[in-house]
């Protein structure tokens, strides 16, 4: 075995940029001051703060620094934002999300609908593109809140925000739109003004920063009731001290995806594209599980027909290759992916399909070497599968 | 990641025995691909003793590893000696599994019990013959196929007290969860069987039935002007009286089912049946 790692992984989490790291160190050695305090010393912490805000106020384009609020991951900012609105507008009781969101937003919504909320979830088809039409019928005048998530974290496959947006409020303009934006954020430009968002979610360790820190936007007409009460930070929406070094490393990681935007929807893009169209062209039983949808640049969801994702992914750890699985058996719950069920996969594919995501560090050579070694693990465990029968066929159907 | 044992990494990195036989004398299989694992095991049988064992697998790292090490549990074993083999059994082998991942050993074990089922010394039956038969025993849980014989064996040789760890063991209620209390209630059974069997005297179960009822049944129906009160018992049937209000109430059937028979059940096991005596 060699120590070798190939980290096709990037939707899981990202590593840290080196330079996102040295921009923080100071924050955690000399510049210590809590950026509340009143003397000197404490300028440099609240000047950072303030420099981060702007920044991120930037990366999403929001109009103005006081819309943006830190937080500690996307788990939070997506409970402060959709609780945040339900409970400063009690009297609505009416929410839409859709079938294939995250867990950390799906299972707010199960919580919520214990409590009384009537949650619609609107379905994907089976490239994995929200149904806009069931959204638009689901709107109602009790419609509180509109949740979609921006990209979905096991396929990349994007939702039409603007279009979202704009559905929403030509049917009800009080309903208010959040945006689960943790799967776009560094991959392709955030635009909450022209896309009409209400609120956004992002989180630092999905380009670069270090997990445990995540930022909000809230638009200034959007009222919340904070989730964190305590004192005054973030003007009182999100209490607590602020992490000082890992907003600026926030910051400091959205300035170098900022830069990077046009490289990820370029090179990574070309990267991406090879990896998939080689494995689909040498393995008989892959297939795409997304067809023709727009994706993330980074991201390919791709299914072996017959054959069970762990095993797969056991395989490709032993060269050092980390990829995921949508398998029931690698998350340890006994039921495969929600997504690829919401996309009615079939279910030949759906417990052998297997996620890469690349990022900026991703090389050509590391892309090779995955073309190179797929097709004898993939043939390895076909080998040993009881549907014999069934692979000839497609053999047969893929050599045509 | 899974803690995975040396022998489990070995097994699924190298798995030995892998294929069919086509003169099979014995032919076993558990699982389905929509459940996300399944195995199927051939055996061929010489004197009484398996002979040769292989096997065919869809699905994860300890389902392979399971299925390999069975087969070579088995080979060189007579058919009496295979027919004691037990999940836990397949589990120690490997060292050990995951506790979310002991079902696979549980599959190994019905993939095993259904060869041996097949299996007569003169010839072997016809599997569809079989499926048909299994078909019969209740489902427990539909979205993986799980029998209450299943989850009975499974609480039987492991010991298992929780619904978690009969998830664990064999999937039932892993999925909706609709089943978790139909399982609950086999647990209950299954210790409930081993206590009153093993102690109880029937004025005692005479007694603890009585306390149910005055505890936990009686003061609810109190409180709307009713009663309930104890006639006979006869095994597990329950024979009461409804009285006060209850008793002309054109809803006391579902008094008496849903809500009393429901308590003592959840209290005394789900073979508990009501029956009132007017």
């Amino acid at each position: 075995m060699n120590n070798k790692i190939i980290y096709l992984d990037n939707n899981a989490t990202t590593k840290i940029d080196e330079k996102v790291l040295e921009s923080m160190l100071p924050y955690m050695k000399e510049e210590y001051a809590n950026p509340s305090s009143m003397y000197d010393f404490s300028k440099k912490s609240s000047n950072a703060i303030k420099e981060a805000r702007g920044v991120i106020k930037d990366f999403v384009n929001a109009a103005d620094e006081k819309e943006i609020i830190f937080t500690s991951c996307g788990t939070e900012s997506a409970n402060t934002a959709i609780r945040g609105v339900l409970n400063y507008n009690k009297n609505k009781k009416h929410i839409i999300t859709t079938k294939v969101e995250h867990p950390c937003v799906l299972n707010v919504y199960k919580h919520l609908e214990k409590q009384g909320y009537k949650v619609d979830y609107i379905g994907v088809n089976s490239n994995g593109e929200l149904d806009l039409e069931q959204l638009e019928q689901a709107i109602t005048p009790d419609t509180a809140l509109v949740s979609v998530m921006w990209a979905n974290n096991e396929t990349g496959v994007l939702n039409p925000i603007e279009k979202v947006s704009q559905i929403i409020k030509s049917k009800n303009k009080e309903a208010k739109l959040f945006v689960d934006a943790v799967q776009v954020a560094g991959k392709i430009p955030i635009d909450v003004q022209a896309n009409g968002i209400d609120l956004l979610g992002i989180s630092g360790h999905k380009f670069h920063a270090p997990k445990g820190v995540g930022a909000l936007y809230i638009n200034s007409k959007t009222m919340i009731t904070p989730l964190i009460i305590g004192g005054h930070q973030e003007r009182g929406k999100r209490a607590g001290t602020e992490n000082v070094p890992y907003i600026v490393g926030l910051a400091k990681a959205a300035e170098l995806a900022q830069d990077s935007l046009e490289f990820e929807a370029t090179e990574i893009k070309r990267l991406r594209d090879k990896l998939e169209s080689n494995i689909l062209k040498t393995i008989y039983n892959a297939r795409l599980n997304t067809g023709v949808a727009n994706r993330v640049p980074n991201t390919t969801n791709i299914g072996f027909e017959y054959i069970e994702g762990e095993l797969i992914l056991l395989h490709l750890s032993d060269i050092g290759i980390c990829a995921s699985s949508g398998s029931a058996c690698t998350s340890g719950s006994l039921e495969p992916s929600h997504v690829l069920r919401a996309m009615n996969v079939p279910f030949t594919a759906i417990h052998g399909s297997i996620r890469w995501s690349l990022s900026r560090f991703t090389t050509e050579d590391e892309i090779d070497y995955v073309i190179e070694k797929l097709p004898s693990i993939i043939e390895k465990v076909t080998s040993i599968s009881p549907y014999q029968k069934e692979l000839e066929q497609l053999k047969a159907l893929h050599s045509k | 990641m899974w803690d995975y044992s040396e022998k489990v990494m070995d097994h699924y990195r190298n798995p030995r025995n892998v294929g069919t036989i086509d003169d099979a004398d014995a032919i076993g299989s558990a699982g389905s691909l929509a459940c996300g694992d399944q195995l199927k095991i051939y055996l061929k049988i010489k004197d009484n003793i398996v002979t040769d064992a292989k096997f065919q697998t869809f699905g994860c790292g300890s389902a392979v590893a399971s299925s390999s090490i069975l087969t070579e549990m088995i080979i060189g074993k007579t058919v009496d000696e295979v027919r004691k083999i037990t999940n836990k059994d397949i589990a120690d082998e490997l060292g050990g599994l995951p506790p979310e991942k002991m079902h696979c050993s549980v599959m190994g074990y019905e993939a095993l019990e259904d060869a041996l089922k097949s299996y007569h010394a003169d010839g072997y039956i016809d599997l569809e013959e079989l499926k048909g038969e299994e078909t019969k025993e209740k489902m427990i849980c539909t979205c993986f196929q799980v029998t209450e014989n299943v989850i009975w064996d499974a609480i039987k040789q492991n010991g298992l007290k929780t619904v978690e760890e009969v998830t664990n063991y064999t999937k039932a209620g892993g999925a909706c969860g609709k089943c978790r209390s139909a399982i609950q209630d086999i647990i209950n059974t299954y210790y409930n069987k081993e206590k009153s069997e093993e102690s109880m005297t029937t004025t005692q179960w005479i007694l603890k039935v009585n306390n149910v009822i005055e505890t936990q049944i009686s003061p609810e129906l109190q409180k709307d002007g009713g009663d309930i009160e104890l006639v006979d018992i006869k095994n597990k049937t329950i024979y009461v009286k409804l009285k006060g209000r209850c008793s002309g109430c054109k809803n006391s059937t579902m008094t008496l089912k849903s809500f009393a028979e429901k308590i003592l059940q959840d209290s005394l096991g789900s073979d508990i049946t009501i029956i009132e005596v007017k």
